[in-house]
């Protein structure tokens, strides 16, 4: 046997003193997760006003919003919302929610606080290193938010910054100059974080393993994170420079992204050259891979959370479920053209794009057959937690599908930039990943505060959640079919205004489904002063998590070196007392 | 292994934790990482510069024999500087530690050496003409790519110079150990190996000699 001592020797820090240092420049994994929890949370709030004013927009376009004149005498004179004004709030809605909250909460905030537990190490491998990843972010958290407070807003060329809109400046439209700059250095910043981030993570999941904590006895979530580390050690390395070069485009004189001969609002632009191309093959290369990014630690989860709720193991187990967790990461480096359909790409590349992008709706498949196989049949117990992951299941079908017609070609001519679009990325992308740091919540909340969030505002606070986003998202899908173009600020045309009604129907389904949020919000935070405190294993939950105090000490486990005997999810064993077996017990089940 | 052990895994080897799961510490590994993941920016920056390249019919080929000449010099003295960073890798696990920090300094003097090099290279062609959006030869493209390129590269070497003096003043006064050095040396032989890519791509496909 090793000697486990040198393990923690590098590692070991003792506790900090001071609030400062507990709360603010903390070392310790589980507050840098509730840091990233907790910036996520800020992003997702500021993220669903700036969707409501959207969407209010949307339907009633020219009804005054009260008090948004304050926000942006330019951009909403009077409280009601210029054309270019809603481009620039849907881009900083877009922005945050794909960065700051999918990207962040998943991976950084839940991934940081259980990772290491779940493997049975004391911290990350790289504490200092971690630190900065979330100061880091948290700088680019900043601003970006700053942008809403710069002379003309934020950028208006939407979450991509397709060139050449976002690379010529201000001449090309409000918030192009100083708000794009910012989005751009916002970005750059992140990349950063996520990087730092993500080579910690790998090293951690490779190196502190706990003894008996061999590969295949990782939790479901263990593997999720670690696999989606790897998509962001390679990903955000793209972005990364893509940002630098758009961010020479403007301060540089340079024309990466700039073709030559644009005339911008009447004026020739000094640029010649550049490849408008080139921004989307950069953005797309890191863009794809990030879809995964914001939706494999959600798999992961629900797998997690659905043995708990099912009392058996994964049907197929992790051979299969990471198997394909593992070909969709490595599918999604080769489909980054199928955003590029209508781009004016080489046609030819198009099939080549489109026939992987098909070929990753086979893993998804797997992954969720394997699920709908575990829940058939099985006695649930339907907690929230396990509520929103079965909801997760729908809403990754839901989206899933609509993937299959905008994978091809010749439909995406249609469909592209629709409300389809919106609709199948919100739904799978979106919504899926919510539904996926909802399940975690409710199911780590008891170990993360030590008390148990309210069941039955939970259980509503799902219902109403689960059916709002269906009347939001799934008439999306008609009015892309109906040639509904996404990125109008407002539907004049002959043929869009009778799709009005629709459009009243869904605004309306986003403000109850947002009340329902605020209910979330309560439940949160009156839980952590006010509710029932938790036990160790509220759940009866196998993995190492559930076998050390809610909340865990400062090194987790006590000075313990946890050993382990087993796999991550032994359900449903006869002779024991209950109906599972934790992970580091060395008892041998009775078999049967 | 106890007879508990083998009840539970009917005698196979199990997993036993600890730092080494394939023999490397977590920091030579974090620098394994990061090697990883720079090389995907370096690449991500060389598609760039090739796009762009093919994309432009006009691209230009200003280095003449004295250019080629002076990056071949920087090419080995980078190259030499390889091999100083082995010696001094050598003598750290060897224990040597003065021979170490010497064969450090050489290395951090090819370092600096190759970045005097590559800005008389610079200011020669700044000289010429060359800027970041225009130049007196073809598409302008050419200096944003370069010097994009080019320039991220220097900063890495000069990152590294420092990242080498730091390791080497913390090995001297016993702060670091022979593991530190060979990581630093990692760092250093990625670098050089990038610049074994910006060489022929960009001097030698962009030569003008006749």
């Amino acid at each position: 046997m090793h000697d486990t001592s040198k393990q923690t020797a590098e590692h070991h820090h003792s506790p900090p003193q001071g609030f400062l240092w507990t709360h603010v420049f903390s070392l310790d994994h589980k507050v840098i997760g509730k840091q990233y929890y907790f910036l996520s949370l800020a992003a997702v709030l500021i993220g669903m006003i700036l969707s409501w004013l959207v969407r209010f927009h949307l339907a009633w376009a020219s009804v005054a919003i009260p008090g948004l004149q304050h926000l942006s005498q330019v951009g909403a004179p009077g409280g009601i919302i210029t054309p270019e004004y809603y481009l620039s709030l849907l881009t900083l809605h877009g922005t945050l929610m794909v960065f700051f909250v999918l990207t962040t909460a998943p991976q950084a905030g839940f991934g940081n606080y259980f990772l290491p537990i779940q493997i049975g190490a004391e911290d990350m491998a790289f504490p200092r290193l971690n630190m900065l990843s979330f100061w880091v972010t948290f700088v680019g958290f900043v601003v970006l938010v700053s942008t809403l407070f710069v002379s003309d807003g934020p950028p208006i060329s939407g979450w991509t910054a397709y060139a050449p809109l976002s690379a010529i400046g201000s001449d090309a439209g409000p918030g192009l100059g100083t708000g794009q700059v910012l989005w751009v250095i916002s970005i750059g910043i992140f990349c950063i974080g996520s990087l730092l981030g993500a080579l910690n993570f790998i090293a951690t999941t490779l190196d502190l393993r706990a003894k008996g904590m061999t590969l295949a006895r990782m939790p479901y979530t263990t593997w999720a994170w670690f696999i989606t580390a790897v998509l962001g050690l390679l990903a955000f390395a793209v972005l990364l420079p893509a940002c630098v070069l758009l961010a020479l485009d403007h301060l540089g004189g340079t024309s990466f992204f700039i073709p030559g001969g644009l005339v911008v609002s009447d004026k020739l632009q000094p640029h010649s050259g550049g490849s408008t191309l080139l921004w989307q093959h950069m953005f797309w290369f890191f863009g794809h891979p990030e879809v995964y990014i914001a939706i494999i630690p959600g798999l992961g989860i629900t797998s997690h959370i659905l043995t708990a709720t099912a009392r058996k193991d994964l049907l197929g187990g992790t051979r299969v479920l990471v198997g394909c967790m593992v070909s969709i990461a490595f599918l999604s480096f080769m489909v980054w053209g199928h955003h590029m359909f209508i781009s004016g790409m080489n046609p030819f590349s198009s099939l080549v794009f489109s026939v992987p992008t098909l070929i990753i709706t086979i893993p998804a498949s797997i992954v969720t057959l394997n699920w709908i196989g575990t829940v058939f049949g099985a006695r649930l117990r339907l907690h929230t937690a396990g509520l929103f992951a079965i909801g997760f299941i729908s809403v990754f079908v839901t989206g899933g599908l609509s993937g299959f017609f905008l994978a091809q070609p010749s439909l995406d001519i249609y469909l592209h930039a629709t409300y389809f679009v919106v609709g199948h990325f919100h739904m799978v992308m979106g919504v899926a990943a919510i539904f996926g740091m909802f399940a975690g919540t409710y199911f780590w909340f008891p170990k993360m505060f030590g008390r148990m969030m309210s069941e039955p505002l939970g259980k509503l606070h799902f219902w109403v959640t689960f059916i709002g986003v269906y009347c939001i998202f799934m008439p999306m899908h008609y009015l892309g079919l109906a040639g509904n173009v996404r990125r109008y600020s407002a539907f004049v045309d002959d043929y869009l205004a009778p799709l009005i009604p629709v459009h009243k129907f869904i605004t309306i389904s986003a403000f109850v489904t947002g009340a329902a949020q605020l209910l979330f919000l309560f439940n949160l935070f009156w839980s952590m002063y006010r509710g029932k405190k938790a036990e160790e294993n509220p759940w009866q939950a196998t993995t190492l998590e559930w076998t050390i105090p809610s909340p865990p000490p400062f090194d987790n486990f006590g000075g313990r070196h946890p050993v382990v005997y087993r796999g991550p999810y032994e359900f449903g064993v006869e002779g024991t007392p209950d109906d599972f077996v934790m992970q580091d017990s060395p008892e041998q089940p009775a078999k049967s | 292994m106890s007879e508990l052990e083998v009840a539970v895994t009917g005698g196979q080897e199990i997993w036993q934790g600890g730092e080494s799961p394939y023999a490397i510490p977590s920091k030579k590994l974090g620098m394994w990482l990061f090697i990883v993941s720079d090389s995907i920016t370096f690449g991500a920056v060389l598609f760039c510069y090739a796009y762009l390249r093919l994309a432009s019919p006009d691209w230009p080929t200003p280095f003449r024999l004295a250019s080629i000449e002076n990056a071949t010099i920087m090419t080995f003295v980078l190259l030499s500087s390889s091999v100083t960073m082995v010696a001094a890798v050598e003598a750290a696990k060897a224990g040597r530690i003065a021979a170490s920090v010497r064969w450090l300094g050489a290395t951090m003097l090819g370092g600096v050496l190759f970045d005097i090099l590559h800005i008389r290279e610079w200011l020669g062609l700044i000289h010429e003409g060359l800027r970041l959006g225009q130049n007196p030869w073809g598409s302008g493209l050419f200096g944003a790519a370069f010097f994009t390129l080019t320039g991220l590269h220097m900063t890495h070497v000069t990152i590294g110079v420092i990242y080498l003096c730091i390791v080497a003043i913390g090995f001297r006064r016993g702060k670091f150990t022979s593991d530190d050095v060979e990581i630093s040396g990692l760092y250093w032989h990625f670098v050089d190996l990038v610049w074994m890519f910006i060489f022929p791509l960009v001097y030698l496909l962009s030569a003008r000699i006749r």
